[in-house]
């Protein structure tokens, strides 16, 4: 494999940025943000030269290595820093710097009456250099120092507004229940290293042909365990709506376009372990197809723009896993969905960021409407995000949603019609939710207040904006033009095999997928745009809304089968510590106070007494000796 | 002279000596009845070693006199500064100790 010295500098720069900006403090407010926005573009271009470099090798040789230091030498345990740039990693390096960066540009002008900028920025660069460690790790190990890195970034953005108390609040629910997942990779290392003896990529791949199935397969839930946690998905979902406190910026790159990937990123780079482990696999399907519905029938409840689309990053990010539990059939579409989806919901997120700021920072679409023509930019960007994800042809959304649902169908037997049916319902909820928000926000009435004043965001949020729509145009058609990315990431994934027997052609699909949008949007059309739509939302509606509105009762689950038990546990606990240990430590305590001064009272302080003592103490010594001297 | 008959003496002197520590409040008193023990004691030495015809307890006995020597002038220095300070030689008066 060709080694390379410069593959350090990818992470290096957005590393240093972050370090310069936090240590400098506000003596780098004036240009933090350009330094760091200079900083992500640079890493971007490092990536778009590695890209260019690696389009020049032949296929055999496009993965690049990189030895940063041997980092762990105990026994026959050996793990190196290293990198790993291949075709697989550098799709993630270009979206996570090239996002990031049209990002940094927005987020410069977003958050420019913001005191805190350049701690923002700082925590932008962390996470972008962590993000880009946990894509190029050489082994589960380094994955796992980027892996916390993107945890931890995600945490201080999440609270970047810490002062209030309820976003605070949320960035430890974050954190907390990313937690769970992080045990969930933790184990599956332990594992690896327990039963196959290594932790690299290459090696458990080399031992992974020879491993117990039984090893694999705990190997393969725990990964699933740590991609749920990472990428919100059932049943450690609940976190993302509220990770919608963080500034919009945030939203779009963390929560939407590369963070929340990372399990889709985990499940495709171990495809070895799960191509492996059936069952496993198995899983990993299920968990896509709840978490799709799951996502989708949220989405149709939310009145606030930014968790609708969080509920629909989560059900997007289903449709990623989904085609990554299908094998090798769907590994390449996953990650194609993946890429695409990292533009146009990127892009719309952007889009509703720059609505909130046109808007006072309102979030309730329900106080939007006919925003179309105070903010055209912003509608037009917005609008073919809207396509994509809905995926109307060519955008974006249409040939990578469409090729997931295609290779479920095609995934055999009753599973397969099962996990087709529930992707077909899933793009038919998407349509319709997705057209809420696009009617409620800019083409229905306007319900807003007087006081409101809709503008067009300044030339710096847009630009970004257009890009982004750009990309959410034409991906699509890119990656799918002469299959140029299922054989760009068949060396890593392998060879994408087409199901023997094809249930339905794609033309088949496309045209079910199509009917399905037609009749999402339909709907939606006539329930909101149609009719009018109050400006509070009404009270008295059926109990489906009402379980929808609160996120399907996830956060009542939790609190009902693990918070309240945990408490009740700890509350048992302190009891127990309280009353067993202290209470055996305070014990001793009180007998020995207890004994001590009872007997302080035989010290009278009279010589006289002492002296009797002494001579008591004589006889009963000499009468001692005495006897058994007899 | 039966040589046990000093032992009965020393041990009549020692209960003296005993029981007036004991029972006297007046310190001079209690001092002299602890130097009785002593000489009871010394009595005893000076005895076993008469019976077993070795010199080891008059050599012991010597020591003690000179020891009693050295407490006597060490304990009348003490009660009669306790007098001086306290206008009493009574013992029980002597009481803080077990503060």
């Amino acid at each position: 494999m060709v080694t390379s010295t410069t593959l350090v500098y990818l992470i290096a720069l957005p590393l240093f940025g972050s370090a310069i900006l936090l240590l400098a403090g506000r003596r780098s407010d004036k240009w933090g943000h350009l330094l760091a926005t200079a900083l992500s573009a640079s890493s971007f271009a490092l990536g778009l030269y590695q890209l260019s470099q690696m389009l020049g090798r032949s296929t055999e040789e496009r993965a690049i290595t990189q030895k940063l230091f041997s980092w762990i030498n105990v026994g026959t345990f050996n793990v190196d820093a290293g990198l790993l740039l291949d075709q697989l990693s550098i799709c993630f390096v270009l979206l996570i710097t090239g996002v990031g960066t049209l990002i940094h540009i927005y987020s410069i002008s977003y958050m420019s009456h913001d005191e805190n900028r350049r701690r923002f920025f700082a925590y932008l660069n962390l996470f972008i250099a962590a993000m880009l460690l946990l894509v190029l790790g050489n082994s589960y190990l380094n994955l796992y120092v980027g892996w916390e890195g993107v945890g931890l970034a995600s945490y201080l953005l999440i609270g970047f507004w810490n002062q209030k108390p309820a976003y605070a609040t949320a960035s430890k629910k974050a954190f907390v229940m990313n937690r769970i997942g992080d045990m969930g990779l933790s184990f599956a290392i332990m594992i690896a290293f327990a039963t196959l003896g290594t932790v690299s990529f290459r090696g458990v791949q080399e031992a992974s042909h020879t491993a117990s199935k039984a090893a694999l397969t705990a190997i393969g839930i725990m990964l699933l365990v740590a991609a749920t946690g990472k990428s919100a998905q059932f049943p450690l979902q609940a976190w993302l709506g509220d990770a919608m406190a963080g500034p919009t910026p945030v939203s779009a790159l963390i929560h939407a376009a590369t963070m929340v990937t990372a399990g889709v990123y985990l499940i495709v780079r171990s495809n070895f372990i799960f191509d492996a482990a059936p069952t496993a696999q198995l899983l990993v399907v299920i968990v896509g197809a709840i978490t799709l519905m799951f996502g989708a029938l949220v989405g149709t409840a939310k009145d606030d723009i930014k968790k609708a689309l969080a509920a629909s990053t989560m059900s997007q990010i289903g449709y990623m896993i989904l085609g990554a539990g299908l094998g090798p059939a769907g590994y390449a579409f996953a990650i194609m969905h993946l890429l695409t989806h990292g533009f146009f919901k990127a892009g719309m997120f952007l889009g509703a960021g720059s609505v909130m700021h046109g808007m006072n920072d309102q979030v309730d679409m329900r106080r939007y409407g006919a925003l179309r023509k105070f903010m055209p930019i912003t509608f037009a960007t917005f609008g073919l995000g809207y396509l994509a994800i809905i995926g109307v042809p060519p955008f974006a959304g249409f040939y990578s949603k469409d090729a997931i649902i295609e290779t479920a169908f095609n995934a055999g037997g009753v599973k397969g019609i099962l996990l087709g049916s529930t992707a077909l319902l899933g793009a038919a909820i998407t349509a319709f939710y997705m057209t809420r928000v696009m009617v409620l926000t800019f083409t229905s009435k306007e319900r807003w207040d007087d006081n409101q004043h809709p503008h067009e965001s300044p030339l710096l949020m847009w630009i970004p904006m257009a890009i982004l729509a750009i990309g959410s145009v034409t991906t699509g058609f890119l990656f799918t033009r002469g299959h140029a990315l299922v054989n760009w990431l068949s060396p890593v994934v392998g060879e994408h095999a087409e199901g023997g027997k094809v249930l339905l052609q794609p033309a088949v699909v496309s045209g079910l997928a199509l009917i399905a949008v037609i009749i999402g949007v339909g709907i939606a059309i006539a329930k909101y745009q149609l009719s009018d739509v109050d400006s509070v939302a009404p009270q008295n509606v059926s109990v489906f809304t009402r379980v929808a509105r609160k996120d399907l009762m996830q956060d009542s689950f939790n609190e009902a089968v693990f918070m309240k038990p945990g408490q009740a546990l700890t509350a048992l606990l302190v009891k127990g510590d309280d009353k067993v240990i202290d209470g055996a430590v305070r014990g001793v305590a009180a007998t020995a106070l207890g004994t001590g001064s009872t007997l302080r009272k035989t010290q009278t302080g009279f010589a006289r007494s002492y002296a009797a003592f002494i001579l008591i103490g004589a006889i009963v010594l000499i009468a001692g000796i005495w006897v058994v001297t007899q | 002279m039966n040589p046990y008959n000093y032992l009965y003496v020393a041990g009549l002197l020692f209960t003296i000596g005993a029981v007036g520590v004991v029972v006297r409040r007046n310190a001079i008193v209690v001092f002299m009845c602890v130097e009785l023990m002593l000489n009871a004691a010394n009595l005893t030495l000076v005895t076993f070693a008469r019976i077993n015809g070795t010199l080891d307890g008059q050599v012991v006995a010597f020591f003690t006199m000179v020891v009693a020597a050295c407490e006597v002038v060490v304990g009348l220095a003490i009660i009669v500064t306790i007098y001086r300070s306290r206008r009493s030689a009574s013992i029980d008066d002597a009481s803080l100790l077990k503060r």
